[in-house]
């Protein structure tokens, strides 16, 4: 299809974004104005920037509970996602879907999803329909190394072959399923080796170049497109937050690992690169962040009588 | 002009002009292609809408033995803007596939506000057939009902069978069609009209009577009518209210019947504790306490797991005679 790659730049400024975004739902969420549970993606910036730039505005995606940041590199509003979070009439579910249920139509959002795993049958479900109708659109969907162990995702891995879906499966690997190391937790460790027992295309790609992710993507859409079926891609990245708010994550690993991978995380790796416009970038997208938080903050909370409509169409 | 066919085939007509009028709705399941279904509702279609010898037939897609993985893809597909058709073998492999079918279809709408639709219809043999053994057997219409956004629905007779899929088709929610195995061989007739539908969510009264109201659904409802017959010849003059629809249900024309009668049996195959007809007894006795002239009366399923030696499967399932006998305890 041949999406123009973006520049540092470009990578950077996607991805300071989503980090403001997260230092702000942390900060309210620490001063109590945010409830239930906040699943940051703090480390893992380059998979959704890189990932989301090498699909069309009209491709399928389904994330994780974690999955905000391709949300919006997809191209949802920010104030709407931020409306959603803060639970205001104003967001994109109106503030029924809330921080796990992210939707948008307009840019092929199928969810981001409470369940580990369970966004993968949407996604081949639309792949399907994309074949059915002949619309050339291709579905990817996000899921952690955690999610390699639900059956739900091996049986769609097993139908996704079948029939040749076009249907991109994007596996982050940070190396911990929540709160344990895969070695405690896979039987086997190699990802990309379970995949191919399924017969899927694999790919292995540093998820922590934002580059080196959009040409994964891009290769993977393109034979996706021409009708070449599905690829499993595994994008080694790190998150270094806990696995939500109640975590230090710091429990089941040592400061020492957590900072070893701070110390080289993409965006500051970026940042190095691109130099003194870096801070001005950040500046201009804090200034974002903090406008949307601050308009979604003055929204109204969805009217009571909501409560009971839309339950059927 | 009416047509003479059984539930089997009512359904098959259905589906199959559905197909035919609208390229977005499509069949999935397991054996459904080639081998034309377990219970051959789809006996035919795979030459309908294709060619027996592609490796794929995507409007009647074979899928692998997979519950939750195929009925996850109907969803999505779904989501996407097609109206799948997903068969079930037996709903009770249904069970396998809970996650997808209430976290995910039953839900989105809600938690979308109104943004995606899942237009699905989960069809397939519900309830006991003969000596299915206890895993294959269940009753899963009461379980699906307790779900805010699925709509269940369960005809009882032939016309219903195939009016009521249509609905379903056409219905922009996720719909539970249950088709009791033991309904599939029932007779009846058709009105001649590709456009016939059947609304969800309205009972029908299929017996009038003045004596009492006997309410059901499914095959209950076939019951009903059987016991009514016996009924008749001691002299009680029995009311059979069709429920048709679980979710929604038409408490209505349920209520109207029983200021009628002022006494009421509920039946339903499902375990009897907490099953489906509980629900409906609790509401009649809500909202008709006044007009009651005795207490609303269940006849359920043995709370057990089904038995496989049929005289004591016989006995799990109610009866005509287990209807007459609560029909005398309180009239």
């Amino acid at each position: 299809m041949g999406h123009v790659r973006p520049t540092d730049e470009q990578f950077f400024r996607t991805m300071i974004r989503l980090r403001h975004v997260e230092k702000a739902l942390s900060d309210l969420s620490a001063s109590g104005q945010l409830r239930g549970s906040l699943h940051l993606c703090e480390g893992q910036e380059a998979c959704p920037a890189g990932a989301c730039a090498a699909l069309e505005k009209e491709d399928y995606l389904t994330a994780t509970y974690r999955g905000h940041g391709y949300v919006l590199a997809k191209g949802t509003s920010l104030d709407k996602l931020i409306a959603e979070v803060l639970g205001r009439s104003t967001g994109l579910c109106k503030g029924k879907g809330g921080k796990m249920h992210l939707f948008d139509q307009e840019f092929g959002v199928l969810g981001t999803n409470g369940i580990v795993g369970a966004g993968v049958g949407t996604a081949c479900g639309a792949a399907l329909a994309s074949k059915l109708d002949g619309t050339n659109r291709v579905a990817m969907t996000v899921f952690g190394d955690g999610a390699n162990n639900q059956g739900h995702l091996m049986e769609c891995w097993n139908m996704a072959v079948l029939y040749k879906l076009p249907v991109i499966f994007f596996c982050e690997n940070n190396l911990y399923s929540e709160m344990t190391p895969l070695s405690r937790s896979h039987g086997n460790i190699n990802l990309s080796e379970r995949a191919r027992g399924f017969g899927l295309h694999t790919e292995s790609v540093n998820g922590n170049d934002p580059h080196a992710v959009f040409e994964v993507v891009s290769k993977t859409a393109d034979r996706a497109r021409q009708g070449q079926g599905p690829t499993f891609i595994e994008a080694m990245t790190y998150r270094t937050t806990g696995h939500y708010q109640a975590d230090s994550g710091t429990a089941y690993r040592t400061k020492e690992e957590v900072e070893d991978w701070r110390s080289r995380s993409p965006i500051l790796l970026l940042k190095q690169r691109i130099g003194a416009i870096a801070e001005e970038i950040e500046a201009e997208e804090l200034a974002i962040v903090q406008a949307s938080v601050t308009k979604a903050l003055s929204e109204p909370t969805p009217n009571p009588n909501q409560a009971m409509t839309e339950v059927f169409a | 002009m009416s047509l003479e066919m059984t539930y089997r085939e009512a359904l098959a007509k259905s589906i199959e002009e559905e197909m035919q009028k609208n390229p977005e709705v499509f069949i999935m399941g397991e054996d459904i292609g080639r081998y034309q279904g377990t219970f051959k509702v789809t006996r035919g279609f795979v030459e309908k809408f294709g060619s027996r010898s592609a490796n794929y037939n995507y409007r009647i897609l074979d899928t692998p033995i997979t519950e939750c993985g195929f009925t996850g893809i109907g969803i999505g597909a779904a989501m996407a803007g097609l109206r799948p058709i997903v068969e079930f073998m037996t709903m009770s492999f249904s069970i396998l596939a809970l996650d997808q079918i209430i976290n995910h279809a039953a839900k989105v709408h809600y938690m979308t506000n109104g943004e995606v639709k899942c237009p699905i219809v989960f069809r397939g043999p519900g309830g006991a057939a003969k000596q299915l053994s206890a895993q294959h057997s269940h009753s899963m219409d009461g379980w699906y009902a307790h779900v805010p956004g699925l709509k269940v629905l369960c005809p009882a007779t032939v016309a219903d069978a195939y009016g009521m899929m249509k609905s379903a088709i056409a219905d922009d929610n996720p719909v539970i069609f249950y088709e009791n195995p033991g309904l599939y061989t029932v007779k009846g007739e058709i009105p001649d009209d590709i456009n016939y539908t059947v609304p969800i969510g309205k009972a029908q009264i299929l017996r009038e009577g003045k004596d009492i109201s006997l309410v059901g659904y499914s095959r209950m409802t076939q019951v009903h009518l059987a016991a009514a017959e016996l009924l008749a010849k001691d002299g009680i003059d029995c009311e059979v209210v069709d429920v048709r629809s679980l979710l929604p249900l038409d408490t209505e024309t349920i209520y109207n019947s029983v200021r009628k009668t002022h006494r009421a049996v509920v039946t339903y195959e499902d375990w009897r504790s907490g099953g489906f007809g509980a629900e409906i007894v609790s509401r009649i006795q809500e909202d008709c306490f006044d007009d009651l002239d005795a207490p609303v009366v269940r006849v359920g399923g043995l709370n057990v797991p089904m038995p496989y030696a049929r005289n004591l499967e016989l006995l799990c399932i109610p009866s005509e005679e287990d209807v007459v006998a609560a029909v005398h305890k309180i009239r």
